[in-house]
């Protein structure tokens, strides 16, 4: 069995309390239809769960299947150096099929972000290190594809529709 | 079924076709480590199948100067064309004839299916199994443990 070897931590981008019973991480990438799929399932997941789940994401971006996915997880890094990453991370899922610079720059503006030191961060690279060491940690923790779920820890094999997920986090509170 | 061969016992040597006109002995790798990643099929329909993830993976597996190679039972037509599809950059064998000969050897053939388990071996440079594993065939294994296996080789 597959575990979470990167244990949840203040630089990651968290949602919900830490004292919540349950964790949910989400290893995922913008581009990849199945993460788009999942994106308003853990939406309800929240929902339902409340104030007993936070749920945690990082990047897994699959740069050879997907060529925008480095390009938007950098964006929502950017975003979330100035505190906005759950802002951007909605948008870019919400418009995953026009991924691209000119959208990056758009959203940074809608979120009150200045659209020059978004690009001059993308031209630099200047967050791909922190992506990498999201991906590198997704790999050692058995990482599989995208979206890979944990829960508590624990890699969730199988289907993440909503009944699964829930099922499943059901069962880590025994 | 035959027993998966496990860790000490020495890899069996095979030549197989990894383009339509090239071929590939196990031995020419020695010196170096080698994982064989054996899958039942090309065009598993999801996004990070168990190949494209290790071609994303390519560089941690580099960074222990391991080989990679994935090994079914599809043809090397079949896996010229999935290579090129899913941008692969390691080489694919073709356990294709007599079929699935290599996957018997190393005890990771599924008869009732005609295709090779979801199956890992990691080799050292001097050519003996480290680590090996079968995946639930329906469970795509991840990376975690080959590179759990590669860093616990002797440096």
């Amino acid at each position: 069995m597959s575990t979470l070897k990167v244990a949840v931590n203040p630089a990651d981008h968290i949602q919900g309390d830490e004292h919540a019973g349950f964790t949910l991480v989400e290893y995922g990438d913008y581009e990849c239809p199945h993460c788009g799929h999942a994106y308003p399932i853990v939406k309800l997941i929240q929902k339902h769960f409340g104030k007993r789940l936070r749920f945690v994401f990082r990047n897994f971006p699959l740069n050879e299947s997907h060529p925008h996915a480095e390009s938007a997880a950098e964006s929502a890094e950017f975003a979330g150096a100035h505190g906005k990453f759950w802002e951007m991370h909605d948008r870019l899922l919400e418009n995953q099929d026009r991924l691209s610079d000119d959208l990056y720059l758009e959203l940074a503006q809608e979120l009150q972000l200045a659209p020059a030191d978004l690009q001059r961060a993308l031209e630099e690279r200047k967050y791909r290190a922190r992506v990498r060491a999201d991906f590198t940690g997704g790999v050692r923790s058995g990482v599989n594809g995208t979206p890979t779920f944990f829960i508590n820890g624990q890699r969730h094999d199988g289907p993440f529709e909503y009944e699964d997920l829930e099922g499943a986090i059901e069962d880590a509170l025994v | 079924m035959a027993e998966i061969l496990i860790p000490g016992t020495p890899a069996p040597e095979f030549t197989l076709h990894v383009t339509p006109d090239q071929s590939l002995s196990l031995s020419e790798l020695r010196g170096k480590p080698v994982i064989l990643a054996f899958y039942p099929a090309d065009w598993s329909p999801v996004c990070g199948d168990q190949m494209g993830l290790y071609n994303e993976i390519l560089p941690e597996f580099q960074k222990y100067r391991a080989e990679l190679l994935g090994i079914s039972v599809d043809g090397v037509w079949c896996h010229e064309a999935f290579a090129k599809d899913r941008h692969l950059h390691f080489p694919l064998l073709a356990d294709f004839e007599p079929k699935g000969a290599v996957a018997q050897m190393y005890g990771v053939y599924r008869k009732s299916d005609g295709v090779c388990e979801r199956a890992l071996f990691v080799i050292d440079k001097n050519g003996v199994i480290t680590w090996s594993y079968v995946s639930p065939i329906a469970v795509n294994p991840g990376a975690d443990g080959i590179l759990q296996a590669l860093e616990d080789l002797p440096k």
